[in-house]
């Protein structure tokens, strides 16, 4: 773990509340190697009312670029702040944090879940994937089209399909009602969303015998195990979800209990 | 060069700064970003008897420049800390100090009897003011009789260095602080954090499981500067002063306000090498000053 600046090489508007951030360490110094389903503590400067650190996904590494993509969605003063940083700011993060989705030693069918900026370590996941030679699906969810973020980047690393709640882009309804997960069975799935969608993916992923991978979004304040805030109640009790998370394999978690 | 070594009961630190309990882990969380040899000390997690699972989640709410918790003292009990925690920490160039809570008395002192066989354990903080917990904790520090009663069997079991963390959440702390030096306390910390609540607005529900909790940052700052500096004036054991302490200005002021030692919390989680930026910032200030001493700086306002 370290604590570093980072200036900002680019600040892309998505949709109305979603902007992609790519930032570089100020002192060029190479990024250390992260994981897929790591995260980062982004401090908020000048805000009486955001106290803590806001914890992000990491949604990209690009290592030749010495670059950290960061998709941010405006929830409140804090990320609307991180929204608004210009080229050339600079943001203080606290990274890598968490431990990372588990990469598959063997080929097999891959299905990765996301809903709405949820996408964002899946992106990472994927291009990890790609390296091993998998080619994995993305089964990516939102409200409507110009909530499903990146789907070109998906779309580099393998077969994406969607699902709208307007049915404005693929098909309509919720990801766990999609039809590819009656035609392709799948090996495992990996989800990252809103908690009532990784619930019902979880029970999708445990009805039909499928190993099933969730990161979880839990309220935290550290990020690194010092506060215990962020506990996740598990099988073998609560546990911290900044450093035994934020992935869970379904099987340790209480939510189908 | 000042000098920044201070003294609290038997104990020599090297300088006064030190980390809160329950803000710092077992100081393991943080050996990536410091050297806890440059403290002088750290307050490892509160420590009970039994092993406690806490409260439900949700346990943390932002406040404005602060944050309210609800931990509920998460911790393994003292026979894990013993068999496995304590050998990993003792060796770090620092005290490291217990802190130590309880449902009952009983409690208090067979957890404190196990920490005294310790070697390096050279002192405890008795937590007589932990908000969160259903049975015990601030219930003892709230009047001035339950708060003589424990610290009194503890001193009896508890042959070194005495520490009593103090509750806010008081009508009149300099009562409670009496009556602890009356039982042999060697110093008290203060403040824990002040019971408080948050609300969301949408869905009307508290944000927090337990509804209320522990408020700490900054926002308490000015009424915990209060609170040392009225203990000062009641009291002639040291005092280790806290409460949203985030740079070396802030722990000047809780010096001046009558402080021995300070502890850094919460915003530990912010820039976790918070700490030792303070412990750089004490010593210029005090070559700026042309301060011998930190020691001279204790409870030295100038009134006008």
């Amino acid at each position: 773990m370290k604590v570093r600046d980072f200036a900002i090489r680019s600040n892309t508007r998505l949709n109305d509340r979603n902007h992609l951030l790519k930032v570089t360490p100020v002192d060029n110094e190479p990024l250390p190697e992260m994981y897929p389903g790591q995260f980062v503590q982004i401090r908020v400067d000048d805000s009486p009312h955001v106290f803590l650190r806001r914890p992000i996904s990491i949604n990209y590494v690009d290592l030749q670029q010495n670059e950290i993509w960061l998709l941010i969605q405006r929830v409140g003063e804090g990320t609307e702040k991180i929204s608004d940083l210009s080229p050339g700011e600079t943001m203080n993060l606290l990274f890598p944090l968490g431990n990372s989705f588990t990469i598959p030693a063997e080929k097999g069918n891959f299905l990765l879940i996301g809903g709405g900026v949820g996408t964002a370590p899946l992106l990472y996941l994927g291009k990890k994937m790609q390296e091993k030679g998998i080619e994995p699906d993305f089964l990516l969810g939102g409200r409507s089209e110009k909530d499903v973020l990146q789907r070109n980047d998906f779309e580099l690393l393998g077969t994406v399909y969607c699902t709208t709640e307007d049915g404005s882009l693929g098909e309509k309804g919720f990801v766990t009602q999609h039809s590819i997960l009656q035609k392709k069975k799948y090996d495992f799935i990996y989800t990252c969303g809103p908690k009532p969608m990784m619930v019902a993916v979880a029970s999708y992923a445990q009805q039909n015998g499928i190993s099933c991978e969730a990161s979880l979004e839990n309220l935290m304040a550290c990020g690194f195990g010092a506060c215990l805030c962020c506990i996740e109640k598990t099988i073998r009790g609560n546990v911290c979800a900044c450093t035994e998370g934020p992935v869970f394999n379904i099987k340790e978690l209480t939510w189908l209990d | 060069m000042a000098g920044l070594k201070v003294r609290i009961g038997n104990l020599e630190l090297k300088n006064p700064v030190m980390t809160a309990s329950g803000t710092f882990g077992y100081g393991t969380e943080y050996t990536d970003f410091m050297d806890l040899g440059r403290l002088g000390g750290v307050f490892v997690k509160g420590t009970t008897l039994e092993p406690r699972q806490g409260n439900d989640y949700p346990r943390m709410a932002e406040t404005p420049s602060g944050m309210l918790n609800s931990v509920g003292l998460q911790n393994k009990g003292v026979d894990y800390f013993v068999d496995h925690l304590y050998p990993q920490i003792k060796d770090y160039n620092t005290h490291m100090i217990v802190n130590v809570s309880g449902s009952t008395i009983e409690d208090y002192v067979a957890c404190a009897e196990k920490l005294a066989n310790l070697d390096k354990m050279p002192a405890i903080e008795l937590n007589i003011s932990c908000p969160n917990v259903k049975e015990g904790g601030m219930a003892f520090g709230t009047s001035c009789q339950s708060a003589a009663q424990v610290t009194r069997e503890v001193r009896k079991a508890f042959p070194k260095t005495l520490i009593v963390k103090l509750s806010p959440n008081v009508t009149d702390i300099t009562e409670i602080a009496r009556a602890v030096e009356d039982e042999g306390a060697d110093a008290v910390s203060l403040v824990n954090t002040f019971l408080g609540m948050a609300l969301d607005i949408e869905s009307r529900r508290p944000k927090l499981s337990t509804i209320t909790g522990g408020l700490s940052g900054p926002c308490i700052k000015p009424i915990a500067v209060r609170m040392v500096w009225q203990v000062y004036h009641a009291v002639r054991i040291p005092i280790i002063g806290m409460g949203g302490i985030c740079n070396w200005q802030d722990a000047i002021e809780f010096i001046l306000a009558g402080s021995t030692a300070i502890q850094v919390g919460t915003c530990n989680f912010i820039d976790p090498a918070t700490s030792v930026k303070i412990v750089e910032g004490i010593e210029s200030y005090l070559n700026r000053h042309h301060i011998a001493s930190v020691n001279e700086l204790v409870g030295q306002i100038d009134y006008l």
